[in-house]
């Protein structure tokens, strides 16, 4: 277990001029690729399934795995897509590597398509980001003119194209088969898996679908090595890592530090601790909106990696992590979290295109000091039936949080159903009422 | 020129059509994938671009140039929400109020703009300079609050700097 000492993927992000390919190679930039060409693309997916490089979209899937799966022998094209829809609530690390150092996105994304032999990356970017898809595009044209881009790459015999593709504002599409489906031209909307992409993506060929900050480690570990990558943070959960701070919480943005920071680490040493000092940390959302709430209590010991929030019935998801104080009312928290996915539910399957709806409903509802007895219990029994029920885990994304926000903190909703009102004043948590 | 259903809906006004220009540039997005549906999305950011919005002509031609019905461009067209089925402001204002920007202040922030501009989230301006919207995250959490004008990100927001971003806007 070790610490990260200096900036790794984040290092440059500094230099205004680092989005130029001339200020971008003289500070070393695609001093890699050509290593991982000649290495050849087994041993380039070998390396980083020795680093452990565990996925930084959310669910922390093994990366180095992730590209076995792709079958070795096939007629079709392969193709690499990189998520670059970066959505979940909370979360901001992707748009400062793209907007910052885009040529480092790109190197890592090169090397990750050049290890699953793809022909094609697309690059599926949420259609907010328009600053990030200018650098991009321009970064794509200045890599192209390099021979970065194109017919056999430095000579290395592999031919490989790049296409930015622009989403129109849609959470579901950062799901990976969503994604590829509006990648396709049409709506967002999940596939039944299986078939996973490896064997059926983008346009039914072979696809490997990574995050942005995923790729971007790619470089790192064949230039230091798997097992420099590996001896950052702890073990399973290793590698440098961007946590994006937001809330309540001094100063806000992103941090890179190494997997496995101790949350109150992560607060006081890098977020300098609680925007106002005299309050109390009362509650943490760790991995974006989908994951579900700790208790300022839950919070003092607990470790920043994918196992062990995971072990506490709550994920690391996107490293969003978002901190209230004791002057958050949480119901209207949970309120707030909840019509995310009200609007968000792309409507493909009953009990999400419901149940979304309803718990966001029922939610407000109690907020606004109409909660009946009752409604909790309806909330938690609208809750288990979405759960594990639908195409995609957007569902439980929704129903999950939902239910921790209820379960600790219960007296909380009990009181507003109660007094029939909510008893915090309106200012608190910097937040009136929702709208009726 | 645009049909309201009771419901409120609203379907895109007919509108004109493409100019060539942002004909030949559909053409050339076309050409850029493998299958040429992939080209739907960028189609549609590029008839936006001309027009402001996606208008039914705009998605009839779009329709026949990737092959698809009109009804399907339509289902697209709805699906995503950042194309516009109407005509809209020179300015979009859309602020994020989701749960990181409501924690530093969007509510307040929507309330001011609402006070500012005269009108109410979902409304634009009598002069047809600003549309005011909210919206889910943005992907600026930690500087929030903050809002969304045409391409540019504004940031840290102060109800003060607001203003002074919205005054500078013709």
């Amino acid at each position: 277990m070790a610490e990260l000492k200096e900036k790794v993927l984040t290092r440059h992000v500094g230099h205004a001029d680092q989005i130029d390919i001339g200020a971008a190679m003289a500070r070393g930039a695609y001093t890699v690729l050509p290593k991982g060409l000649k290495l050849g693309p087994d041993a380039v997916v070998e390396e980083v399934k020795k680093s452990g490089l565990r996925g930084r979209g959310g669910a922390g899937f093994p990366t180095g795995v992730k590209w076995t799966f792709m079958p070795q022998e096939t007629p079709k094209p392969r193709y690499l897509v990189v998520n670059a829809d970066e959505s979940e609530p909370g979360t901001f690390k992707d748009r400062l590597l793209m907007e910052k150092d885009p040529h480092l996105c790109l190197e890592g994304f090169l090397l990750s398509g050049y290890a699953i032999k793809a022909s094609l990356i697309f690059i599926y970017i949420r259609g907010e980001f328009v600053e990030a898809y200018q650098t991009l595009l321009r970064a794509i044209e200045q890599a192209r003119a390099k021979g970065y881009i194109g017919v056999n790459v430095l000579g290395s015999g592999w031919d490989v194209d790049v296409i930015l593709h622009r989403g129109a504002g849609a959470y579901i599409c950062g799901e990976e088969t969503a994604l590829m489906e509006s990648l396709e031209g049409k709506r967002g909307y999940p596939r039944l898996k299986p078939p996973f992409p490896a064997s059926y993506g983008v346009y039914g060929n072979p696809t490997t679908i990574n995050n942005v900050e995923t790729l971007a480690c790619v470089p790192f570990i064949l230039e230091r090595g798997a097992e420099w990558f590996a001896g950052i943070g702890r073990e399973k959960n290793s590698g440098p890592k961007l946590y994006c701070l937001s809330g309540h919480v001094r100063r806000p943005g992103v941090v890179e530090t190494e997997l496995g920071i101790p949350l109150m680490k992560l607060l006081g040493d890098h977020g300098g601790g609680l925007l106002d000092p005299s309050r109390r940390l009362k509650g943490v959302i760790p991995g974006g909106s989908s994951a579900a709430v700790m208790t300022g209590q839950e919070c003092q010991d607990l470790i920043m990696d994918f196992d062990t929030l995971a072990s506490k019935g709550s994920l690391l998801g996107s490293a969003g992590v978002i901190f209230m104080d004791d002057s958050v009312c949480m119901v209207r928290a949970l309120e707030r979290v909840l019509r995310f996915y009200a609007h968000e539910s792309c409507g493909q399957c009953t009990p999400c295109r419901i149940g979304s709806d309803w718990i966001h409903r029922i939610v407000r509802r109690i907020e606004q000091g109409r909660g009946t007895a009752q409604d909790l219990d309806t909330l938690v029994s609208v809750c288990d039936g979405m759960v594990g029920k639908t195409i995609c885990v957007f569902a439980d994304a929704a129903a999950i949080p939902a239910k921790s926000f209820v379960a600790k903190f219960r007296d909380e909703f009990n009181d507003h159903i109660n007094l029939q009102r909510c008893p915090f004043p309106m200012a608190a948590g910097g937040a009136r009422r929702a709208p009726a | 020129m645009s049909a309201t259903l009771r419901t409120g809906v609203k379907f895109a006004p007919a509108g004109r059509g493409l100019s060539d220009a942002t004909l030949k540039k559909i053409d050339e997005a076309i050409a850029r994938y493998p299958v040429k549906q992939s080209a739907l999305l960028p189609a549609l950011w590029l008839a936006q671009q001309e027009q402001g919005f996606c208008s039914l002509q705009a998605q009839e031609q779009i329709a026949g140039k990737i092959g698809v019905g009109p009804a399907f461009v339509a289902g697209v067209v709805s699906f995503y929400t950042m194309y516009h089925t109407q005509p809209v402001g020179r300015h979009v204002i859309d602020v994020c109020t989701t749960v990181s920007c409501w924690l530093r202040g969007s509510d307040e922030l929507v309330q001011h703009l609402e006070r500012k501009l005269g009108v109410a989230v979902g409304s634009t301006t009598p002069d047809g300079r600003f549309t005011l919207r909210t919206v889910e995250c943005l992907g600026s959490c930690g500087t929030a609050p903050m809002c969304q004008i045409g391409d540019l990100y504004h940031e840290d927001l102060t109800h003060e700097k607001a203003d002074a971003i919205l005054d500078g806007l013709k």
